[in-house]
């Protein structure tokens, strides 16, 4: 079963040669990534370039077709049931839209972690969810539902249900997607307060580059199923690859096409037998 | 390239038909995982940390059992007049109506109050429960169950199977009350006779295994409505009108499943 305690050294995600597909179509070619305890690393990359995939693969909800994701040294391929659970109660995961539990209030949300993993009596459940919620922002809104929530308040909501168990590893799938730019930059500043507050090692998925500024140690640029380069956030500004540059200055890519392509790929199977 | 030639009609049916069995088979083999995986909790969810919740079956069987209480009895109240309108209706010609008290309590009691209560609650379960987990596959709910370390189908379907399993046994012992008593009301009626009497007579008509027989059909029944309705629901995609299309098809499909599984039933209880 995975330890608690893990080797400081060793980076917290490990992932080697990870090649995936979706209904045949490689989405993810031969992906390295390698993150450090205590590190806010930034996977970024236009639509479709696989970054959300990717954080499919590290959460361990699809196996890969090639390679190893390791979460704290394990392989989460090879984990049994029981150690799969047991490593995923160390992970926290805010996904895009919340994911929050429609047919439960916002204090039952993140109480459910609690109630399923924990022995602790009803009261504790609540007095740490409120905790949480506070972090948040949230306090006093544990009795509503998802529904009567603004998109900001479910990113936050879904936030404290993500780190009541205090994870080691946190993910987000789009933080800022879908947010005005005031909400999106508070959210921003409250990741980095978790990680000042919690030492907790956070990856964000984002297509946002100012969110992506903002709060990365590190950036790993994604683009179609590709990793471009890893760096530091000014290695990233400065970078020469005319993709990426792409990506920075919001150009669009021009596709050359070739004509006998186009029109094989629109006949085909529809021309007079 | 060459364009390839058309296929021709036998050979696309054949291939619809081949491609349309394969799913089939595909689905029946998901429906029995997922059997298999809840009955697995239901077992070893306790040594596993990851228990099936007592309060979360409480509020499955109010859902899926309590709140079809009404329907069911008011179909099956139904049920029970007109069979007893028919079956004296056909036995006048023979002079033989009373004949129909232990027509309406076999039939009852074998067959048709399982089978009012399986439609039912095939009609309402079957949709709500595909509804529900299609809705929160949508919506990343499910995934973010399994990134929690909650197994989706312990929490979800194993509480619906164990509530069903209490439940549709409950419901067919009241559609078969229920019917009998509306058979007895309109036999009353139509032949003078007193209730007690019809009811005296129908009792004594009956043996614990005809009554055993409705039982067994519906554990059954129960099970494939969680296990059709939703397998459904997690294989749900396409948005609203994905969501829409699997609630119909798993209705459908429950009902097809319990009339057949009926029938099979009836087919080897009855020799």
């Amino acid at each position: 079963m995975p330890q608690r305690t893990s080797d400081s050294s060793r980076p917290v995600i490990e992932v080697e040669g990870l090649r995936a597909s979706w209904g045949g179509q490689p989405v993810l070619h031969d992906v390295d990534l390698s993150v450090e305890a205590g590190e806010i690393r930034v996977v970024m990359g236009g639509s479709g370039s696989g970054k959300s995939t990717l954080l499919r693969y590290l959460l361990g909800l699809h196996r890969p077709d090639a390679g190893t994701v390791r979460l704290f040294g394990e392989d989460i391929s090879r984990l049994g049931r029981r150690d799969m659970l047991a490593l995923r109660r160390r992970i926290g995961v805010s996904f895009q839209g919340g994911a929050l539990f429609n047919s439960m209030t916002v204090g039952d949300n993140v109480c459910l972690p609690l109630r399923e993993h924990t022995r602790l009596d009803e009261h504790t459940i609540r007095i740490m969810s409120r905790m949480k919620l506070e972090v948040v922002s949230l306090a006093g809104f544990e009795h509503l539902m998802p529904s009567q929530l603004s998109g900001g308040m479910v990113k936050r909501a879904a936030l404290a249900r993500a780190i009541v168990m205090d994870p080691d590893i946190l993910f987000f799938d789009e933080p800022s997607a879908g947010l005005d730019p005031v909400v999106a930059a508070d959210l921003d500043a409250l990741i980095l307060r978790l990680r000042e507050a919690m030492q907790v090692t956070i990856v964000v998925v984002t297509h946002e580059l100012d969110s992506a500024f903002a709060i990365a140690d590190r950036i790993t640029v994604l683009d179609q199923g590709r990793i471009l380069m890893t760096g530091g956030v000014d290695e990233v500004r400065n970078a020469d690859n005319e993709r990426i540059r792409n990506l920075l200055t919001r150009t669009a890519t021009d596709t050359e096409v070739d004509v006998d392509d186009y029109l094989e790929r629109l006949t085909q199977g529809v021309g007079p037998q | 390239m060459a364009a390839e030639p058309a296929a021709s009609l036998p050979y696309r049916l054949t291939g619809h038909v081949g491609r349309r069995f394969v799913q089939a088979v595909e689905e029946f083999g998901y429906g029995a995982a997922l059997l298999v995986e809840s009955l697995y909790w239901i077992v070893a969810g306790h040594w596993l940390n990851q228990p099936v919740r007592l309060r979360v079956v409480a509020a499955e069987m109010i859902d899926i059992g309590v709140s079809a209480v009404p329907v069911v009895a008011i179909l099956a109240f139904a049920n029970g007049g007109m069979m007893a309108l028919q079956g004296i209706y056909t036995l006048q010609d023979f002079g033989a109506q009373s004949q129909v008290i232990p027509g309406i309590a076999m039939s009852v009691t074998r067959e048709f109050g399982v089978l009012i209560a399986g439609i039912v609650v095939a009609g309402r379960s079957g949709s709500a429960i595909a509804a529900r987990i299609g809705t929160m596959n949508m919506s990343q709910e499910i995934d973010a169950l399994r990134v929690m370390g909650i197994e989706p189908v312990r929490y979800l379907v194993a509480p619906m199977l164990l509530a069903m399993l209490v439940m549709m046994p409950v419901l067919a012992i009241l559609a078969d009350a229920m019917a009998v008593t509306g058979g007895g009301v309109i036999t009353s009626l139509k032949l003078h006779m007193a209730l007690p009497v019809y009811f005296d007579r129908a009792l004594a008509e009956l043996v614990p295994s005809d009554i055993g027989q409705g039982l067994a059909k519906s554990f059954v029944f129960g099970v494939l409505v969680v296990v059709v309705a939703a397998g459904n629901g997690f294989i749900a995609r396409g948005g609203a009108e994905g969501l829409g299309r699997a609630t119909t098809r798993s209705v459908v499909l429950c009902i097809a499943a319990i009339v057949v599984a009926d029938m099979i039933f009836t087919l080897f209880l009855s020799r």
